[in-house]
């Protein structure tokens, strides 16, 4: 086969081409990982690995479920809409497994000082203590019980 | 039918990209969660935040954030009376564990809590050279950290500072607004522990979410609008000294 004079060249040309083409494709299929693309320039996967991930705070939902007497005494205070992990921290852990993961047992003086703590960039009508005066050193479940801490007539639940 | 030569370099290409499909597979989901009926982001009701830093140490037990470095983090403003336009700003520890007494009376004080933006328009996926971090079809800007260089540019995009190198992986990281939270049908960590309720969740696709009325009926603020990023942490009652 002879179109023109050392035609033959050009063949050869186009053949090392068409092989380098080919290897390209071949390369990029195996280096571009599977999902990339599927739903813009990115792994689509990297989606799903990252809900995989375990949650540490199981919601409030996983709590009420057992502790419902506890929902009970919140529902009549002030707490009413602070979900139980604010203060007793993340608790995925029990709730898969409640016999042998347990959680600690609070520390009232730490904890309520978190939030209500004197400060003046906090809300106005938000309550605030200075806690030193306040409670000069007594954990504050001396007076208050945190689920429903308001002190009424009968003294503390 | 024998294959000769010239067949098999016709069925060579169209095997090829045969070949790309048959290795994407069927794509992973949650079984109940569909990436198109959501669209995700936040509410900061500025007035209710107390500065308790609940929601960076919550954030922090979430997602092993190595030490010193947030994902979220709380600022204390202090604007002055007499110089409205440069407010004193300072976060201890991001506000992990909480505030020391404000020492200047007098002026505006208050928490600003801060975290990814997730903006619709985002610069810094804009940049990313390797297609590692995106915004995902429901609204949420993530990191690949497998994927990712490490090479920063990301990290000088963000006009909110809210990304970081892990010193450990030395990948970008962020915020995920708990993406694998939120995808299994729960609130993400830092909304989950707010005892006031001054951080909330919100779906912007579902039309029952209470972010809706709430839009609507109080003086909401997105942080740099005049950026064009379109965020989706939306702040009550921001005031104009907030950067």
């Amino acid at each position: 086969m002879k179109a023109f004079k050392d035609s033959g060249h050009l063949f050869r040309l186009a053949a090392v081409f068409m092989v380098g083409g080919l290897a390209f494709l071949a390369v990029r299929a195996l280096l571009v990982p599977r999902s990339f693309g599927q739903y813009g320039h990115y792994r689509g996967i990297a989606m799903a690995e990252m809900a995989a991930r375990p949650v540490n705070f199981a919601g409030h939902q996983a709590c009420e479920d057992c502790h419902s007497e506890v929902l009970e005494k919140k529902s009549r205070g002030k707490h009413v809409h602070v979900n139980c992990e604010a203060c007793h921290g993340p608790l995925a852990k029990h709730v898969n497994d409640p016999g042998s993961v347990q959680p600690a047992k609070l520390d009232t003086a730490v904890l309520c000082v978190r939030c209500h703590e004197a400060n003046l960039a906090k809300p106005q009508a938000f309550p605030q203590v200075a806690s030193a005066d306040h409670a000069s050193g007594m954990p504050c479940d001396t007076c208050h019980q945190p689920h429903s801490p308001a002190i009424t007539d009968g003294g503390t639940e | 039918m024998k294959i000769t030569r010239r067949h098999m370099l016709l069925l060579l290409p169209a095997a090829a990209i045969a070949w790309e499909y048959v290795r994407a597979g069927t794509p992973e989901t949650s079984p109940n969660y569909q990436l198109s009926e959501h669209w995700w982001g936040m509410l900061i009701d500025l007035p209710k935040c107390i500065g308790c830093g609940n929601c960076v140490r919550a954030c922090q037990a979430e997602n092993d954030v190595p030490e010193g470095y947030f994902r979220t983090w709380v600022e204390r403003y202090h604007v002055t009376d007499y110089d409205i336009e440069d407010p004193h700003v300072d976060s201890p520890d991001g506000g992990k564990k909480g505030f020391p007494p404000s020492k200047e009376a007098g002026g505006k004080n208050f928490f600003v809590p801060k975290l990814c933006n997730h903006c619709a328009d985002s610069p810094c996926t804009q940049v990313c050279p390797v297609g590692a971090t995106f915004i995902s079809p429901d609204g949420v800007v993530l990191v690949d950290k497998t994927y990712c260089l490490g090479c920063r540019y990301c990290v000088q995009a963000c006009p909110y500072g809210c990304r970081f190198i892990n010193p450990q992986t030395m990948t970008a990281e962020k915020c995920t607004l708990c993406y694998h939270r939120i995808t299994k049908g729960l609130i993400t960590a830092c909304c989950e522990v707010c005892p006031t309720g001054a951080r909330q969740l919100a779906d912007l696709k579902n039309p029952h979410d209470p972010i809706h009325e709430f839009l609507k009926t109080h003086n909401v603020q997105i942080l740099k609008p005049s950026m064009a990023t379109h965020a989706k942490v939306f702040y009550n009652d921001l005031d104009g000294s907030v950067r």
